[in-house]
């Protein structure tokens, strides 16, 4: 009984708060408001912010619509730019530049790509993506170099700069659109505004690391050598800090793509993610995949190109270096594009690839489709099923209302409920002896989520017990923003979409931290696994998310079951990384002793290494949460009924309040998850100590 | 605490009552004069208020030519005094002048003027910009400058040759070894063709034995260039080998300023008394140190300079009992004798011994 009197007071005020759950529960018949926030409560604040949007539109939309303009203006060059270029142009620069830039494996897989775009018939539709992102790249890294020094620069303008990159880290990419729609009107630019937007944060973050990890005695080499101001930047800091520049390229082109491709959603850009997105509409699979295929060929070849720009070793350009031999690419890049401009102007089809040699497989694609659907309809089905009656709904609406004959083949008697409650009284009898009133009491609240299910839990209870949650791993400021956040999201009324999110990302997010945590697991004991799951991660990560969606629509058709299998896809990725580095990097001299004590490699892996690598296996959580929260947007396209989709009710409508309510709180709700999952990670550390250094 | 030695040499540097005061506002505690005999009370106070005194009440000359080597351990404060004479670190207190210049006084521009024609350093990890292949590293300075195409390419290469680092211009750092690195980083501190070089642990991140070969090239090179050099380092080993005058340092303030023999010799307290401790004392003593004043100078005596080690001495003294004559610039000083070298030698232990039974509890750290 001694755990049972050591336990702290917060234990007890959870215990307490179990009991206040049931006790709701119990009185929801009498007092539905307790359990259900009732319509009549909700705070008009949709209408408030249409009403303060019309206003802003109102005063200041002409300026921006002025901008809107102006930017269009080189954004349409560039697009007729690359699309009045003969295709073999395209074909032979973009080759030969990432020839230059990796070698002649990128050349070819290079060529490859821009082939497949030409040979499947979506010359335009990619022409006028690259436009976008040919423009929106150049600006990211613009302004997030300027923010990044400036950040580095002045310590005022870095504690303005910091959290306001912490916030739109956390806001999923859709809630930029919105306002950005509503103030610069239809088109093109929003996209490219959009793109730019999301995109430059990392840019920031790696230019200010880079530059504040330049060593101090090449700083003071440089200032000896008396350099100015000026000079030390540009000439010493910089160059030196160009590795970790280039790395903030490199994720700053992968988001600006992903973004680029995300907002053609607006239409009016009539490029290849809208291509994506229409065939998707009309469940035209085939169609949709070969147009994903383009777009995940541009993001690998972006990825590894500006990848390869990063890691490259300089190199001595040699001899006397004149102009000619400093900029020798970039005049051999020229001259071979308007040497094969000129063949174009002999050779027709080298100018415009004939219609007639275009390859559509789609139908082909299509058939294969239906016949693997129509062939495995039992399994399919089975899985689905499966899934949806034992795991997922259980989580959603509760035990009480899954189990029927028709879902799991018997009713669930008062004595089947009986038995229930007696087995988890039991249980929560047992931890309490074993474990203490805190962990007893967590596993009650877990056996009523069950049974009642996660959207039918009063919401006071769910509320109060995050507070405390909040408090438990942030301290007393985490607490409050928990408890204001939650409160927001239930007086703007979107409390049970809310819940609805949570609970389709918070399954994901558990199964594929899960699935990540032991594929990672496995990869850090072997080898060959590591190997092999490398690639995979690889092409993951790059993908931008919408195509991600692509086969599971395929298989599994629209719904429930598809959205959480993409978001599983995506977000097991940081699980993955995060949990085998962790694993693979705990210092070697604790491994070496425990070996020489004898530790089996069992007992290594548990009782050394899974301890030692926990505080970086739950920053592996934190980014999956993060990744999950980030597909769960985009998963709303194949039907999910959460924030995510109020957040296309607005886009659709133009209804600003509703999608700007629903956006904030999928802000929120990652942010909490953010400064809590975080906490954990520092709670670990703390227990653990800084770590050896090696 | 000032030495007898080239007394007559002109200051190129001269540091005085220097303070450097981290953490916390140092100008309140200069307020009123510091008289000399304060400063380890004012260092106390400093430190039971909060504030960090790394630098405290360093005073030394820098003579023209001269290797004046700071010596001390980890967290004594030597690299914070060369940061302070190059003013990489702003002094908080105290006066360095250059060439009777006072160089705190300087403006910003005035002060990139120095460093780009008067001052050049080296460092510990070299501090070589990554991206430059070796000739353009060392070529930095002096574009930075705006020199001339020409005369750059004509200094770079003679300090390449210098060096010995001929074949290697095309070479980025990272494809060199520790000892090929650090002799770019000389390279390129002599580029500009300073007159003031700073060497800050320039030796420490080597090898053994490179460490040893690198220490003779430097010689050699001070041999030929007679730079005014300011050389930290935290082996004192390594201090006796290149020191014309060194001052060991301890928890920021100076503990003693002389020539290699005399710390030996007489070392200010026991905290240089340790160091001294493991010093192969022929290896270090010169002729000069271990003169017997009293005797005159026979013609058949065999002569030696007076800078000869004693080391160097023995087999001579082993055939020639009568003794060594020891000239300098065709001066005889005196002469050498093996009873000399005894006696200086045993006095020397003596003192070491007489020191160990006075030490009883270890004087508490800072």
């Amino acid at each position: 009984m001694s755990r049972l009197a050591a336990s702290r007071p917060r234990d007890w005020i959870r215990a307490v708060l179990v009991l206040a759950t049931l006790a709701l529960l119990a009185l929801q018949d009498v007092a539905g408001w307790l359990v259900v926030y009732p319509d009549a409560w909700v705070l008009p604040i949709t209408p408030w912010l249409n009403a303060f949007m019309v206003w802003c539109v109102d005063t200041v939309g002409p300026g921006f619509r002025a901008f809107s303009a102006t930017v269009d203006v080189p954004m349409t060059a560039v697009r007729e730019l690359l699309n009045w270029l003969p295709w073999s142009v395209v074909l032979a620069v973009l080759t030969f530049v990432a020839w230059a830039a990796a070698g002649w494996r990128l050349a070819l897989f290079t060529g490859f790509a821009v082939l497949y775009m030409l040979i499947i018939g979506y010359w335009t539709e990619s022409m006028n993506s690259l436009a976008l992102v040919a423009i929106s790249v150049p600006t990211a890294v613009g302004v997030g170099f300027g923010l990044g020094a400036l950040a580095f620069l002045s310590g005022r303008a870095e504690r303005v700069i910091a959290p306001g990159l912490d916030l739109m880290q956390t806001v999923p990419a859709f809630a930029y659109l919105l306002p950005i729609l509503l103030l610069f009107g239809f088109g093109p630019v929003v996209g490219l505004i959009a793109s730019v937007l999301y995109a430059f944060p990392p840019m920031v973050r790696n230019t200010r690391l880079g530059l504040a990890r330049v060593s101090s005695e090449v700083i003071e080499a440089g200032l000896m050598a008396g350099a100015t101001p000026s000079q030390l930047f540009w000439r010493v800091r910089t160059p030196s800090a160009l590795r970790q520049i280039l790395l903030g390229v490199n994720q700053t082109t992968m988001a600006a793509f992903s973004m680029v491709i995300i907002a053609s959603i607006i239409g009016g850009t009539a490029d290849i993610g809208w291509e994506v997105l229409l065939t998707m509409r009309k469940a035209q699979f085939g169609e949709s995949l070969l147009a994903g295929i383009v777009i995940a060929l541009m993001a690998m070849v972006m990825d590894r190109l500006t990848a390869a720009a990063a890691t490259a070793e300089p190199k001595d350009p040699g001899g006397d270096r004149g102009l000619f031999a400093r900029h020798r690419n970039a005049f051999i890049a020229v001259g071979l594009g308007l040497a094969v401009g000129l063949l174009a102007e002999l050779i027709p089809f080298l100018k415009a690839y004939p219609e007639a040699w275009e390859i559509y497989p789609a139908q082909y694609l299509n058939d294969a489709v239906t016949w693997l659907v129509v062939e495995h309809a039992g399994t399919i089905n089975l899985i689905k099923s499966w899934a949806f009656f034992f795991v997922m709904l259980p989580v959603k609406t509760g035990l009480a209302q899954t189990i029927t004959p028709f879902t799991w083949g018997f009713e669930f008697t008062p004595g089947l409920k009986a038995g229930y409650v007696a087995l988890a009284l039991a249980l929560v009898l047992y931890m309490a002896v074993r474990r203490g009133v805190g962990r007893a009491s967590s596993i009650a609240f877990l056996a009523i989520l069950l049974f009642f299910g996660l959207t039918r839990l009063p919401w006071p209870a769910l509320l109060a017990m995050a507070t405390l949650l909040g408090w438990q791993l942030g301290g007393l400021r985490l607490a409050l923003g928990t408890a204001a956040a939650l409160g927001f999201l239930i007086v703007a009324g979107v409390w049970p979409q809310a819940m609805l999110s949570v609970y389709l990302c918070g399954l994901a997010v558990l199964l594929s931290f899960a699935l990540g945590v032991g594929l990672g697991l496995l990869a850090s004991e072997y080898d060959a696994v590591s190997a092999a799951l490398r690639p995979i991660n690889d092409t993951l990560q790059t993908m931008p998310l919408f195509v991600i969606l692509i086969p599971f629509v395929m298989i599994f058709k629209i719904g429930e079951f598809t959205a959480l299998l993409a978001i599983m896809a995506y977000a097991v990725v940081p699980a993955i990384r995060y949990a085998e580095h962790a694993l693979r990097n705990v210092p070697a001299q604790v491994v070496e002793a425990a070996t020489c004590f004898g530790c089996t490699r069992r007992q290594l892996l548990w009782r050394v290494k899974l301890p030692l690598a926990m505080p970086v296996i739950m920053l592996g959580l934190n980014q999956t949460i993060m990744f999950g929260i980030a597909m769960l947007v985009i998963a709303a396209l194949v039907g999910t009924n959460g924030l995510g989709q109020q957040v296309y009710i607005g886009l659709g409508d133009g209804d600003f309040g509703v999608g700007i309510v629903a956006g904030l709180g999928m802000a929120f709700i990652a942010m909490i998850a953010d400064r809590m999952t975080q906490g954990v990670s520092r709670t670990w550390q703390e227990r653990l100590g800084p770590t050896p250094r090696q | 605490m000032q030495t007898r030695s080239d007394e007559s040499a002109p200051a190129k540097l001269a540091c005085r009552h220097l303070w450097k005061v981290y953490r916390g506002e140092a100008a309140p505690y200069f307020e009123r004069e510091v008289s000399a005999g304060d400063a380890g009370a004012l260092a106390r106070r400093m430190r039971a208020d909060g504030a960090i005194p790394a630098v405290a009440d360093v005073t030394f000359d820098v003579h023209v030519g001269e290797i004046f080597v700071i010596m001390g351990l980890s967290g004594s404060g030597k690299s914070t005094v060369v940061r302070c004479l190059s003013r990489l670190v702003e002094p908080s207190h105290g006066e360095v002048r250059l060439d009777r210049e006072d160089l705190l006084g300087k403006s910003d521009r005035e002060l990139i003027d120095i460093r780009r024609h008067k001052m050049g350093m080296v460092f510990q990890s070299f501090g070589l910009l990554p991206h430059l292949n070796v000739f353009d590293n060392i070529a930095f300075p002096l574009s930075l400058q705006g020199l001339p195409a020409p005369e750059r390419n004509e200094r770079v290469s003679r300090v390449i040759q210098l060096v010995g680092l001929e074949g290697r211009e095309a070479s980025f750092p990272r494809q060199l070894s520790g000892g090929q690195q650090q002799r770019v980083g000389i390279a390129r501190s002599l580029a500009a063709e300073p007159e003031l070089w700073f060497l800050d642990e320039p030796f420490s991140a080597l090898d053994p034995l490179i460490r040893r070969q690198m220490q003779d090239e430097f010689l050699h090179i001070q041999n030929t260039l007679k730079k005014s050099i300011v050389f930290i380092t935290h082996d004192f080993l390594e201090a006796l080998r290149i020191a014309d005058r060194m001052m060991i340092m301890r928890d920021g303030m100076v503990v003693q300023v002389g020539t290699p023999a005399d710390l030996i010799l007489s070392p200010a307290d026991d905290y240089v008394a340790e160091f001294t401790e493991d010093v192969p004392m022929v290896r270090v003593l010169k002729a000069s140190d271990v003169l017997d004043s009293s005797r005159t100078v026979q013609p058949e005596m065999p002569q030696r300079d007076a800078d000869t080690t004693v080391e160097d001495l023995l087999p001579v003294l082993s055939t020639h009992r009568e003794g060594i004559a020891m000239m300098r610039d065709g001066v005889s000083l005196g002469v050498v004798t093996a009873a000399s070298v005894i006696s200086a030698l045993a006095h020397d232990r003596h003192q070491h011994r007489h020191r160990q039974q006075r030490r009883a509890p270890e004087p508490p750290r800072s």
